[in-house]
């Protein structure tokens, strides 16, 4: 017999993978095991999945462990992305926990010759009227069938009667990161091998001359007694040693000891944004097309970009990897082990069922780092060298050369403005390479594959769409009643280095230019920029924050343009669906800009772990204020040539503004993940509160001391 | 040559050329995995350890200039089990995402505590200057470290050892 087709409306990953057991096992030392294919990164999902299992389940948190990223005994939810996790895998772990709790109870009845509803559930225990029946999870586990499919029919709990969800509970992850061994790098079994590559420079280079005599003695300078292995697959080196400092050794003197052929060359303009604008792409038309024409006296046209920003994780990506008898296992800190398992099986010609991949903790990656690529790394020396561990570690310049970068943009706005100066039409045009190149969604390999004898064939990119949120798209449609509006994507086919998702995706340059320009034309208008926003704004969710934030950090008392001192305001609801923040920017701006306080009201309907929700939100805005002010991927000839911190600075604690936040009582509405919600109005609160303090509005990313100079010289 | 130098507490003697880094004695010999590599450059404070008690890189200390002194790691502050008073502070604060940073910030922090147990919020900023945090967790651990030395100082006021 087959199963009834589950309900569309269940999520996708209890769509993908229906098997409870999946999802849940009940275990002998009186745990309840629940799995999740989405992985802690940092951001506390694990903690927050135990939450939303527990309270389900009524058991305490401490008997449930959470098994993240396990292609062997874990449920395929692809990656851990777009702030997603709460309300795809929590959404899914909900339903599966409150079904399984069904069946207990189903059967616990039976067992006890009782009515169900005469029985509850009190710390994984069932109770008949308030009396113990010595029956609890782990007695009646064995006689039901978590081989079932979900039907996601079972009744779940309302918000009221959640005991754990809504409060804040510590993060299980962080005592062992706070005391020694917690990641993915600190795994080193008995035997293994250190590993480093030399990476090709680029897609198409050909390895002319490769000096191994060279190298060799470079290597082992330092450690006469150590041993080399230089590994080559085409144009893949790694250089593997038990010594760990012999296989960097190698790594470090490679480069001068070999001849590429083919390698592209890039100039420093190619890292600007501008440079986009004109260069071939793909063009697309979104909304209401086409576009009026509206009188040039109330038509404004204004341009924002922001450049290419790394990912820049603390930790250089690591992966460890063992082959056996023609099977692999790898351990990575990737955000998807499934999708890692399929695309390491394809790259090897290996059947899927012959790989396992293993989440282990990195350090935050926020979006698509190196984590992936540094698995295919491994997975290639230990085919060479099997029947031992494999840790490769990539280079700190290695990690900021190669990464995938997030993607610059350009951003033209072209608003047409009513009698009353208020948008009565806006088109948002936009010019960026793809957000989005994740190895196996179709958009993009595992770096090394284009280093192999037959590389994969060049994709033709393409951004998310518009239905999953897009990507340089992401946001470019105002949160302000706007009676047509409309986007022209330009999507830049050659870009001078590799995108892939990055924390917001195109949300950050979006919302910076749209808040910039809504503040021009409160300007424009002679009003207040928050009266402005609320005589063109109707969402009541929206209002409340922006009305909240601005009373909260003395908007009313806010002085003159022009004086050094400057208050600006930021609002989005992350991808026009999930999570609203709004934010207020106090700054001082003499030769830099200096974020002296920041307050943000965030609404992400139920929050699971507040506590999490805000060190989430909090993160959010200092990686906006970093990029904000500082950050700027640099190009040379060679490519990528910010590759340490002192070309690659980011915000230091000297740096920090003083942040306050505040999460609105939003339980009456599904919850929504807070990972991404705070980038874009930050970045729009800095932006605005500058232009206050200066009496004139910077359009371009980073507001470096040079930008605020070259701005202040054109008065 | 054998070099001998104390970790934690505990007499060791390696066997290793003495241009290796602490950084990989610490790790791959002995097995204190809390101490991590970030950058190698001295930019980034992931790896800071206490040598005789001032925070040092050890990702660029050679393990020549080594023989003979104490080295303390996040090890020998306390485990997950029984945490040192400043472990134990971010705990309460929940000061961090990812962690990656943590070890090397709460190390420096020990060394500022120990030298200044009532430091203002300039000085623990310019203590912590040196430790890059990706996560933004900067405000928390600031918070923790304020917090630490309040319970030190109350432990110090009791008779405690912390």
């Amino acid at each position: 017999m087959t199963a009834p087709p589950l309900p569309a409306s269940l999520p996708a990953s209890l769509v993908d993978n229906p098997r409870l057991d999946r999802w849940i096992r009940f275990l002998p030392d009186r745990t309840v095991r629940i799995a999740t294919g989405k992985v802690e990164m940092g951001q506390g999902i694990v903690t927050a999945i135990g939450q939303i299992a527990a309270d389900e389940l009524d058991v305490p948190l401490d008997r449930v462990a959470v098994l993240s990223g396990d292609t062997a005994e874990g449920p395929d939810e692809l990656y851990t992305t777009s702030s997603l996790s709460i309300e795809v895998s929590g959404a899914s772990v909900r339903l599966v926990c409150a079904e399984v709790r069904a069946k207990a109870l189903d059967r616990a009845a039976l067992r006890l010759n009782c009515s169900r509803d005469d029985l509850a559930v009190i710390d994984g225990g069932f109770v008949q009227n308030g009396t113990p029946t010595g029956q609890d999870y782990w007695t009646i586990a064995g006689e039901i069938d978590l081989g079932q499919p979900a039907t996601g029919a079972a009744p779940m709990k309302s918000a009221a009667e959640y005991r754990i969800v809504g409060r804040p509970v510590p993060r299980l992850d962080l005592p062992a990161k706070l005391s020694g061994s917690a990641f993915v790098h600190d795994r080193l079994p008995a035997d293994v091998l250190h590993a480093r590559t030399l990476r090709q420079p680029c897609r198409g280079a050909e390895l002319t001359v490769l000096d191994e005599a060279a190298i060799r003695r470079a290597a082992l300078r330092q450690h006469a007694a150590g041993e080399l292995q230089i590994v080559r697959d085409a144009n893949f080196v790694a250089f593997a040693s038990p010594v760990e400092s012999v296989a960097e050794a190698a790594a470090a003197a490679a480069p001068s000891h070999a001849t590429w052929a083919g390698v592209r060359r890039l100039a420093p303009v190619q890292q600007e944004a501008a440079w986009l604008q004109g260069q071939p792409s793909d063009d697309r038309r979104i909304g209401a097309w086409p576009a009026p024409a509206s009188p040039p006296e109330r038509l404004v046209q204004a341009s924002f970009s922001r450049p290419y920003i790394a990912h820049a994780s603390m930790a250089p990506s690591c992966a460890l990897a063992r082959f056996d008898d023609g099977r692999l296992t790898v351990l990575s800190h990737g955000q998807g082990m499934h999708p890692l398992r399929r695309n390491l099986a394809e790259a090897l010609g290996l059947p899927v069922e012959a790989v396992t991949a293993r989440h282990l903790h990195g350090a935050g990656c926020y979006g698509h780092n190196g984590a992936d690529d540094a698995a295919l790394d491994a997975a290639l020396v230990a085919r060479r060298l099997p029947g031992r561990w494999i840790r490769l570690q990539w280079r700190r310049e290695e990690e900021f050369g190669y990464e995938p970068v997030g993607a610059a943009m350009l951003v033209t706005l072209h608003v047409g403005l009513n009698e009353r100066g208020r948008p009565a039409d806006w088109t948002t045009e936009i010019w960026s390479p793809t957000h989005v190149q994740r190895p196996g969604s179709g958009s993009g390999h595992l770096l090394a594959t284009e280093a192999l004898a037959e590389p994969p064939p060049e994709i033709a990119p393409f951004d998310p769409p518009e239905a999953r949120g897009g990507g340089g798209t992401r946001n470019a449609v105002p949160l302000y009643d706007v009676p047509a509006h409309r986007i022209l994507h330009h999507l830049v086919l050659r870009p001078p280095v590799r995108t892939s998702a990055l924390r917001g995706l195109g949300a950050l340059p979006n919302v910076f230019a749209i808040e910039s320009l809504i503040d021009d034309l409160a300007e424009r208008a002679g009003e207040d920029p928050v009266a402005y926003r609320l005589s063109i704004l109707s969402d009541p969710r929206a209002r409340h924050l922006v009305q909240r934030v601005a009373d909260w950090a003395g908007w009313a008392a806010r002085g003159p343009s022009g004086t050094g001192q400057g208050l600006g305001l930021g609002i989005a609801r992350y991808k026009n669906r999930s999570a609203y923040a709004a934010v207020v920017a106090a700054v001082t701006v003499r030769q830099e800009v200096k974020v002296d306080r920041i307050w943000c009201v965030a609404d992400a309907g139920l929050v699971i772990n507040p506590d999490g929700a805000r060190n989430q939100l909090e993160g959010g805005i200092v990686q906006a204020v970093s990029w904000t002010l500082k950050e700027q991927v640099r190009l040379d000839e060679q490519g990528i040539a910010s590759r340490d911190w002192q070309s690659y600075p980011i915000l230091r604690f000297s740096e920090v503004p003083e942040i306050e936040v505040e999460l609105v009582d939003g339980a009456a509405n599904p919850p929504l993940g807070v990972g991404e919600c705070t980038v874009g109005p930050t970045a729009a609160a800095i932006g605005n509160a500058v232009s206050h303090a200066l009496g004139m509005r910077i359009h371009d990313m980073p507001l470096t001391r040079e930008r605020i100079a070259a701005a202040l010289l054109k008065v | 040559m054998a070099i001998a130098f104390t970790v934690n507490g505990e007499p060791h003697s390696v066997e290793v050329p003495s241009t290796l880094s602490l950084l990989e004695i610490l790790r791959n010999h002995l097995g204190l995995t809390g101490t991590r590599y970030g950058c190698g450059l001295e930019q980034c404070g992931c790896c800071t350890v206490l040598i005789d008690d001032q925070p040092a890189y050890a990702c660029s200390r050679e393990m020549g200039t080594v023989a003979g002194r104490a080295v303390t790691t996040i090890e020998g502050l306390g485990s997950a089990a029984q945490p040192h008073p400043i472990q134990q502070a971010f705990l309460d604060e929940q000061a961090g995402q990812c962690g990656y940073c943590l070890s090397g910030i709460v190390i420096s922090a020990k060394a500022l505590l120990d030298r200044n147990p009532d430091p203002g919020r300039d000085e623990i900023v310019a203590a912590l200057d040196r430790h890059l945090c990706r996560c933004g967790a900067h405000q928390r651990i600031l918070r923790a470290v304020e917090r630490a030395a309040t319970a030190l100082r109350a432990a110090g006021a009791a008779g405690r050892k912390p």
